[in-house]
């Protein structure tokens, strides 16, 4: 592992009700890097992000986060290496209680003694980035999804973490909102010299913006490169994955006995 | 035969199996929140804000029930104590039925409809919507920092609604039967302050609602925090709550009304 990297994860398996979801996933991160993790859905992504945010722990294997392994750590030390990371969930999650302004605060009111003059200073900075300061009285009941997104990603970075972790960011968003959160994501990570971890089914959007794209097909990674080398990839899943071609190694079908039999038309077509 | 017999009883098995480890599971989140629950009370303004919205929020139901409860004990008190002759005592019958058991009781099943759903409600659905996960993964601990407060917000809020209810009902039941009806305003007061003892009857009322206030809000706040995180999720633990509550409410009423008023005349 060289300096450079931050989050590293090895040999690492996860099993839900003895069901295999992780495979001996093996993955390097480095530091001010946009990483995509692809794949279909039920794939394991997110399973994958929980497992990076210590919210789970892996049934072998590990995940390590700035030299520390993830599920060894207390709750206490948990929490002080969650100060350095953030997520941004598949649809913001922010405080439904809370107004725009006091859902970026929240985390800089809950864990510094910053006066509330400098809240207020650095919460606005934070809306700006996004585009958002002239929203910061709404409630996000008033927010479109897009903005909803923002305001969440302006709140992941209250503290400026050293890893963001997106969980389908692009979901659900025009195309004008979609375009908009892969920049910011892109121009985040460049200026705050963070590493985001995208997980997503979006091909097209997500290659525009990152360094590096893993797949994970049924619990594996299938493959994994850089954004140029997976679009001129001639392995069959990232191929049908890349251009969404309908069959392929992953079938249309789901499995099922013979069509034949399962229409009782006997043996005259079987 | 044998197979549907085999299969009952495994199925009451299940049920029994998955009560227990449910009630583990309560038991475990309550200790949890007793032990987080230094945090709210260092920052209480945490706990202010859910007193306004348990508490201050529930006064119109329990101001309205308490004046209309009054008002039928003081008609029906009436009624049965002028055929004997002693209207007069109509004070003490509505004050100690309100201070006793009705305040209390009538109180928390109110609370328990109007704010215990509403925390159930809204606590499942911060789950449901991940902001409470979101919370973890910003290392704030969504038991200190959202379960806690609205659970001490509901035990202190829920003795003053009580009172609340009870001081209402009493006036309900001056209004109809010494203002309309016309029982002597003096002999209904001073009847009234020397049947109603101060340790037997209003402190043996207070407890009781400090009981029900503990049990309403805990099962609310568990539930909520128990709930499938899904719309059916949410909507079954909002009428577990309700229904958990209230016959909590009652058994608990019964429990301690044994221990409380046993010899007394």
């Amino acid at each position: 592992m060289t300096s450079e990297t931050l989050v590293e994860i090895n040999d690492l398996n996860f099993s839900y009700d003895k069901r295999a979801i992780l495979k001996g996933i093996n993955m390097t991160m480095p530091r001010g890097k946009v990483i995509a993790i692809m794949g279909g859905s039920g794939c394991g992504k997110t399973t994958l992000l929980r497992l990076i945010g210590g919210s789970i722990a892996p049934s072998s294997g590990y995940v390590k986060v700035a030299g520390q392994v993830v599920h060894e750590l207390s709750r206490d030390a948990l929490f002080q290496m969650r100060r350095k990371m953030s997520m941004l969930f598949q649809f913001g999650a922010l405080f439904t209680d809370l107004s725009v302004f006091d859902n970026v605060a929240f985390q800089m009111r809950e864990h510094t003694n910053l006066p509330e003059a400098v809240i207020r200073d650095l919460v606005l900075m934070k809306l700006h980035t996004v585009g958002l300061r002239g929203a910061h009285k709404l409630m996000p009941t008033e927010l479109s999804g897009g903005m909803a997104r923002r305001v969440a990603l302006a709140r992941s970075i209250a503290l400026d973490p050293l890893l963001i972790m997106y969980d389908e960011p692009f979901t659900g968003l025009d195309p004008i909102s979609l375009s908009v959160i892969g920049n910011l994501i892109r121009r985040l990570t460049d200026a705050l010299g963070m590493t985001s971890i995208v997980v997503t089914h979006d091909v097209q959007e997500s290659l525009k913006i990152v360094d590096y794209v893993y797949f994970i097909s049924e619990g594996v990674i299938a493959a994994h490169g850089t954004p140029a080398e997976v679009r001129d990839s001639v392995a069959p899943f990232v191929h049908q994955f890349v251009h969404g071609e309908e069959d392929g190694p992953v079938p249309f079908h789901y499995p099922a006995n013979s069509y034949a039999s399962d229409l009782r038309l006997g043996d005259r077509f079987a | 035969m044998p197979r549907r017999i085999v299969l009952g009883i495994r199925g009451v098995g299940h049920r029994v199996i998955e009560s227990v480890w449910r009630l583990g599971r309560a038991s475990h989140f309550f200790m949890l929140m007793l032990l987080k629950s230094g945090i709210s009370m260092r920052r209480f303004h945490l706990i202010i804000r859910e007193i306004y919205f348990t508490g201050v929020l529930s006064l119109i139901i329990i101001v309205v029930s308490g004046l209309f409860v009054g008002m039928v004990l003081g008609l029906q008190g009436y009624e049965t104590l002028q055929k004997y002759g002693s209207e007069s005592a109509v004070g003490t019958l509505v004050a100690l039925s309100l201070v006793r058991e009705l305040g209390p009781v009538v109180a928390a099943l109110l609370f328990a409809s109007r704010a215990g759903s509403a925390i159930t409600a809204e606590i499942g659905l911060m789950k449901a919507t991940e902001q409470l996960a979101a919370m973890e993964m910003m290392a704030v601990d969504p038991i200190a920092r959202v379960v806690a407060p609205r659970f001490w917000a509901g035990v202190i809020s829920m003795p003053f609604l009580a009172a609340m209810f009870s001081a209402v009902g009493i006036f309900g039941g001056y209004l109809v039967t010494v203002v309309l009806i016309g029982v002597d305003e003096g002999s209904f007061w001073s009847q009234m302050q020397n049947a109603v003892d101060f340790r037997y009857d209003i402190v043996n009322g207070v407890i009781k609602t400090c009981v029900f206030g503990v049990a309403v809000t805990a099962i609310a706040v568990f539930e909520g925090y128990d709930a499938p995180p899904t719309a059916e999720g949410v909507s079954g633990a909002t009428t577990r709550t309700v229904v958990t509550s209230s016959l909590a409410i009652l058994g608990l009423d019964f429990v301690l009304t044994a221990f409380m008023f046993r010899g007394m005349s």
